[in-house]
């Protein structure tokens, strides 16, 4: 279980194919992955790695957001 | 004044599309270092934050003035890399990779000497000049570099990079500052040892004093004892010695390759005693190196 | 990585050095039948990757099978500083006349190789260099061009060695260099040779280290000698714990949590980097504590990193605390570290605020990581408490 990052995906996010492929490129530590639908989700084990680097977000703009859980 | 570099010093880094580099590359840039290029066969035409790459190191040399190289490139590849330095004339060569087998190194190191080239490393994070240029990742974000490594009057050398961080944070917070810091590498054999490196400081005018991190293994402090002996040399220098608890662990290996125990004169005890035959200061801890050496720069003022 | 004995003197047998014949035995019934093959008395030398030897009665010298059946047993059964023989090397036992030490390794301070030659082998060599040093030759020569067997030559003839000695003996030593430049040695040794009563030579003892960094490249001299446990040759053979350790960073490629080697105290250290954890091992011990391991965390490991090496040394029996150290960082990140340990604090069912004594790493990403540890409780502090502070701080925490 993550405890200090979370990362939330809009489904209009989740639904377009090329950002999604976007978002799996660029994330540094593979926080992003095609579930079987062919939709993007996160994995689990590894949303405690994020860099907080913003790649993902300059990508997607307002439609993925990195919480930060301890700010909370 | 400094030692090796100025604000004008040019330099570039082999090895620059690597992922450590790129982040020296930001780092440097940020701090206001002279980068000019980075090399990487095969991504000529490319740029890292702004910074153009060729394939060759003479694709720099021949249009433009280059005083400096990083090798930043991985163990198998880093001594081809410093050849091509010197063989396009490079004279100051730092070489940040670390886990180059030694019989390597010092076949660099040797045709560097034939050809006049300082060599600086392997297995460090370079040098710097504070307020001045920065070669090597030596401080790291170029804010915490600025408030870790304030101008001043200390020369530091350290057979750790990370520490070399640490003692100049101390030196600034103690109001000395620093004027030049050499991370010398962590290797049994390296390019330049404490020794060969004094000579500058003690032609540098704005150096006062000498703070030096020293570990087991090798015999580099017993060759500074000798140059402060013979030299006559009127730099106070302090040093801070480590890994004291591996006296009791012979043969075994902590922190850097160089650390190895190989003979009764490589042990901290031993070299400790050394130091302090020679008029060497030794600290017990970090935050006890700035008081030293201003007593002592003191004492150096008052007698003159 | 140290060779054994035996094969060190596989290795010199490849270039034609001459040796006494040896058969390695694993039990004492080999050893037995080695003896008899060899015919007459032998040395039985037990095969052990540790000084003293002779001293700790792993030598012995028998003149029938049966006797070197007996002496085997003995010695196959003999810990020399907590180690192990991998076997007993069972050699025909020659009349010696006189001992000669040859060695190379490298001049740090010459950044050289150096050949070290005397006429007076099987002591202390530096004992001989101080008492008698027109007894010992030393001659550097370039690790940069091909090896100039002269260099071989004069490092005899300087100890005042001439005629069909002079030849025999260079080329021992030149072979020595040349399996020293060859193989990545730090250290090649023959102590002593032996001039024998027929007036030949040949290498007594042998003695090779090859450079950790070069074993890559030597993967084919290491399979024909069938060495298969790089790793366990160390001063002493690693703990469980100290695999578990180097399993854990082994199965990340990011960053350094490792080099883990395990003590007999009460207070966990999760500490780095290379100089770092030297002078913060020292800070404990200086403070009046006893830590339970030492360990290297650096070059950004990642927060699964950290957090396996943290839950590794809390599970240590008798360690309550860890302390979480470093010099100030520039690469690793303060906030990935924090987060790692507190994880690894968690998983190990302990309260961080509890388990971590204190929190000493400075620099990169530091705001961030400050804000993680509040929100869990941590002691922390920053670069103006020094590493000598911090460790006090700890050891005084963990005393209660
Ligand atoms: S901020 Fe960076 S590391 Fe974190 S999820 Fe986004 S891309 Fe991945």
């Amino acid at each position: 279980m993550a405890m200090f990052i979370r990362v939330d995906i809009d489904d209009a996010v989740r639904q377009d194919g090329d950002l999604c492929k976007q978002l799996i490129e660029v994330c540094p530590v593979d926080i992003f992955t095609l579930d079987e639908g062919g939709r993007v989700s996160t994995v689990e084990d590894n949303v405690d790695e994020c860099t907080l680097c913003d790649l993902c977000t300059d990508a997607a703009g307002d439609g993925v957001r990195v919480v930060k859980l301890y700010r909370e | 004044m400094s030692i090796l570099v100025d604000r004008d010093t040019t330099f570039i880094i082999q090895g620059i599309t690597g992922r450590e580099a790129v982040t020296m590359t930001r780092e440097l840039l940020d701090y206001g270092s002279r980068l000019i290029g980075g090399v990487t066969p095969g991504r000529k035409g490319r740029d890292v934050h702004g910074v153009p790459v060729e394939d060759t190191v003479r694709a720099f040399t021949e249009r433009e003035q280059v005083d400096g190289a990083v090798v930043a490139v991985p163990p198998a590849f880093a001594p081809d890399a410093v050849n091509e330095a010197i063989e396009a004339g490079i004279k100051l060569i730092v070489v940040v990779t670390e886990n180059i087998p030694r019989r390597q190194v010092a076949q660099f190191v040797e045709y560097a000497k034939q050809e006049d080239v300082r060599l600086i490393g392997p297995n460090c994070l370079g040098l710097i000049s504070p307020g001045k240029t920065r070669l090597g990742g030596v401080g790291g974000a170029a804010e915490s570099t600025r408030v870790a490594f304030q101008p001043g009057v200390i020369g530091v050398m350290s057979r750790s990079g990370g520490m070399t961080t640490e003692i100049a944070n101390s030196l600034s917070e103690a109001g000395l500052g620093v004027s030049t810091a050499v991370s010398i590498g962590g290797d049994a054999i390296i390019g330049s040892t404490y020794a060969e490196l004094m000579p500058l400081f003690d032609a540098d005018p704005e150096t006062k004093g000498i703070a030096i991190y020293s570990e087991p293994g090798g015999r580099a402090e017993y060759e500074l004892a000798e140059y402060m002996a013979e030299s006559g040399s009127k730099l106070p220098v302090v040093a801070f010695m480590a890994g004291r608890f591996m006296d009791e662990m012979p043969g075994m290996r902590f922190g850097h390759a160089g650390t190895i125990v190989e003979g009764r004169a490589d042990t901290a005890t031993e070299k400790i005693t050394n130091l302090a035959a020679a008029g060497i200061a030794v600290a017990e801890r970090i935050e006890e190196i700035p008081q030293r050496l201003k007593e002592r720069i003191e004492q150096i003022e008052g007698a003159s | 990585m140290r060779f054994y004995e035996f094969e060190a003197k596989q290795a010199l047998a490849r270039r034609r050095v001459p040796l006494p014949k040896s058969e390695l035995a694993r039990t004492p019934e080999e050893a037995e039948a080695a003896a008899e093959q060899l015919g007459g008395p032998v040395v039985l030398k037990s095969q052990v990757l540790s000084g003293g030897r002779m001293k700790a009665g792993g030598v012995k010298f028998t003149d029938s099978p049966a006797e070197a059946k007996q002496a085997a047993a003995e010695i196959l059964a003999l810990e020399i500083n907590n180690l192990k023989p991998a076997g007993v090397l069972v050699e025909e036992r020659r009349t010696v006349e006189q001992e000669y030490f040859a060695a190379v390794t490298w001049d740090t301070r010459a950044k050289r190789p150096v050949i070290i030659f005397s006429d007076m082998g099987g002591i202390d060599i530096e004992e001989v260099a101080e008492q008698h040093p027109e007894h010992v030759a030393r001659m550097h020569f370039s690790p940069s061009r091909p090896f100039p067997d002269f260099s071989a030559k004069l490092a005899v003839a300087n100890v005042g060695i001439t005629g069909g000695a002079l030849n025999a003996l260079s080329r021992m030593v030149a072979a020595l260099a040349g399996a020293f430049i060859d193989h990545d040695l730090t250290l090649a040794e023959i102590n002593p040779i032996g001039r024998l009563d027929d007036g030949s030579f040949v290498a007594l003892d042998a003695h090779m280290d090859m450079e950790d960094e070069a074993r890559g490249r030597h993967t084919a001299l290491l399979d024909e000698l069938g060495i298969d446990d790089p790793e366990a040759r160390k001063a002493r053979p690693p703990t469980q714990f100290e695999l578990d350790a180097a399993a854990n960073n082994d199965a990340d490629p990011r960053g350094i949590a490792g080099n883990l080697v395990e003590f007999d105290g009460n207070i966990g250290l999760i500490i780095g980097a290379g100089g770092g954890s030297l002078t913060l091992f020292d800070a404990v011990r200086a403070a009046g504590g006893k830590p339970a391991n030492y360990c290297e965390i650096g070059g950004n490991p990642s927060v699964g990193k950290a957090a396996g090496l943290t839950k590794l040394v809390l599970s240590q029996p008798g360690v309550d605390k860890v302390a979480v150290m470093m010099s100030i960082v520039s690469n690793t990140r303060v906030d990935i570290v924090a987060r790692g340990v507190i994880k690894g604090c968690i998983e190990a069912g302990r309260d961080p605020a509890e388990a971590i004594a204190i929190f000493r790493i400075p620099g990169s990403w530091e705001e961030e990581g400050f804000v993680i540890l509040d929100k869990y409780g941590v002691e922390y502090v920053d670069r103006s408490v020094s590493m000598h502070e911090a460790a006090a701080r700890a050891v005084a925490k963990v005393a209660g």
